[in-house]
């Protein structure tokens, strides 16, 4: 049996969303959301401040860099191989993943865990859907996400600056949630390479470095997976990264936040619990301590 | 050819390296009215001046190995140069201070004594600010050379904790921080006798 999209996103939501979403800002995700807005996100950054200021370390290290390296990334064609304890495990296309008809537009926070923030228009996908339609099996306890390796057209993979590929994950809960969405989009234009082309992870209410870009491998396991960074630095980068006011970075607090594209004297805001979507995701953390589990 | 050079260097008064000092901070503020600094300017300014602070350190750190080795004596500029380094800190602190925290005292008092990079930050700062403080002729000749020379040795320490500082503040060291930092140390071990003496020989 095929399951199309309709068996997972009630028809009346596929055809409102769109004008729902955009005049919500966020919210009315999918029927397991509450039905009420999120605190508004605010107002969007340009494209130009987004497609110009990345952490996309595979291209350099620099927030110009992925702009001016990332150019010569192959994203067509491109494939997903989604595997691990699913019932239809495979090679899968953007199409499969993200048909035109289900992609929704979706306007979220980023903070990144550098403590400068963006509010950024996407486009895309529910995972919770792409992982209703491959199966999931009862064991699988956590999803890992892999990041291209491809070193020829990828400069900073030639060195051994990280142990690449990049590699994220989320406990099943988190990646079911409605709010985790992949990305094909970016102010409804097809996602520039330099934000993850052409397909990423966006997870809204965790540090940017979960959001891993650029995606080839989804892997449902039932061991926690070890992130780069978590693998790198272990007292500075946890498997959760929730965003979190109230546990510092080691190096530097995570009190507040810069907003980007503020201007000069633009100053700083402070930074909300669960990046705003505590409303919509404490509860998923219930009885957890988040300052061990960080 | 080179002496003759230097001879005529050395005539040149001493405002003539606050005339070259002053160039990078006009760029900077050129390249901000000018919209060219990107889509983070706050961020941009405030490295600037960090990254100019520590290359005028580096070169006050220049001279005397320029002397001892090469013969090429310029020290007289050594302490404008030095000046030129705190001035351009003092303007890092202040680009920090007020357009990257937005003068939030709470969390930025705090954060001084409680991360590490702001510490080291803050210690090579107060190293210059003393430097700085003391660099006059008068304060010269009231501390006598010995313990004035004495004072002026912290500059070793604020180069290391400026450039640990740069480091250490961003998620994985920037490579040419790290540059910066071997440069550092090269010009430091220079001024171990053993050292001096073999590369003396080798460069005459």
């Amino acid at each position: 049996m095929k399951l199309s999209w309709n068996d997972v996103t009630p028809e009346p939501l596929v055809l409102n969303r769109r004008a729902v979403i955009a005049g919500l800002g966020l919210a009315a995700a999918g029927p397991a959301l509450p039905a009420r807005a999120a605190v508004d996100p605010g107002k969007p950054n340009s494209f130009e401040e987004i497609t110009n200021y990345n952490n996309f370390y595979e291209f350099g290290f620099g927030k110009t860099d992925p702009a001016e390296n990332a150019g010569a990334l192959t994203t067509d064609p491109w494939a997903v191989d989604i595997g691990g304890m699913i019932d239809r495990p495979g090679s899968y296309s953007l199409a499969d993943i993200a048909p035109a008809n289900a992609v929704e537009d979706r306007i979220y926070r980023l903070r990144c865990v550098e403590a400068w923030s963006m509010v950024i228009p996407w486009q895309g996908v529910p995972l919770a859907g792409v992982l209703a339609r491959v199966g999931v099996q009862p064991s699988a306890k956590f999803v890992e996400f892999q990041t291209l390796l491809r070193p020829e057209e990828m400069p900073e993979q030639r060195r051994r600056s990280l142990d690449w590929p990049y590699v994220e994950g989320l406990r099943l809960d988190e990646a079911m949630h409605p709010l985790t969405l992949l990305a094909t989009g970016l102010y409804g234009k097809p996602l520039p390479n330099q934000n993850g082309a052409p397909i990423r992870l966006v997870v809204p209410w965790k540090y940017g470095f979960k959001s891993a870009k650029s995606l080839v491998r989804i892997t449902l396991t039932d061991r926690q997976p070890v992130s780069t960074w978590q693998a790198m630095q272990p007292s500075e980068y946890g498997f959760y990264a929730n965003v979190n006011p109230g546990v510092d970075h080691p190096r530097w607090s995570q009190a507040t936040e810069r907003p980007i594209g503020a201007g000069l004297f633009g100053g700083r805001k402070e930074t909300l619990m669960f990046n705003g979507y505590a409303d919509e995701v404490a509860h998923l953390y219930a009885g957890m301590d988040l300052a061990r589990d960080y | 050819m080179v002496q003759r050079l230097v001879d005529r260097l050395r005539r040149m008064p001493n405002g003539i390296v606050w005339l070259l000092g002053a160039m990078p901070l006009a760029l900077l503020v050129w390249d901000t009215v000018t919209g060219r600094l990107g889509v983070d300017p706050v961020r941009d300014i405030e490295h600037r001046l960090g990254r100019t602070a520590l290359y005028f350190v580096v070169g006050s750190l220049c001279f005397t190995p320029a002397l001892r080795l090469f013969r090429i004596n310029l020290v007289k500029f050594r302490r404008p140069v030095g000046l030129v380094a705190f001035t351009y800190a003092a303007l890092h602190l202040g680009a920090w201070v007020v357009l990257d925290m937005g003068l939030l005292w709470a969390q930025l008092l705090a954060d001084i004594v409680k991360r590490p990079y702001l510490v080291l930050g803050m210690i090579a700062f107060t190293i210059l600010a003393v430097m700085a403080a003391t660099s006059s002729n008068r304060v010269l000749r009231k501390l006598g050379p010995v313990r004035w020379r004495q004072v002026h040795r912290l500059i070793y320490a604020a180069a290391s904790l400026a450039v640990l500082h740069w480091l250490v503040s961003h998620k994985i060291w920037p490579t040419w921080g790290m540059t910066v930092g071997a440069a550092i140390l090269l010009l430091l071990a220079l001024r171990i006798p053993l050292i001096q003496t073999n590369v003396r020989k080798l460069v005459s």
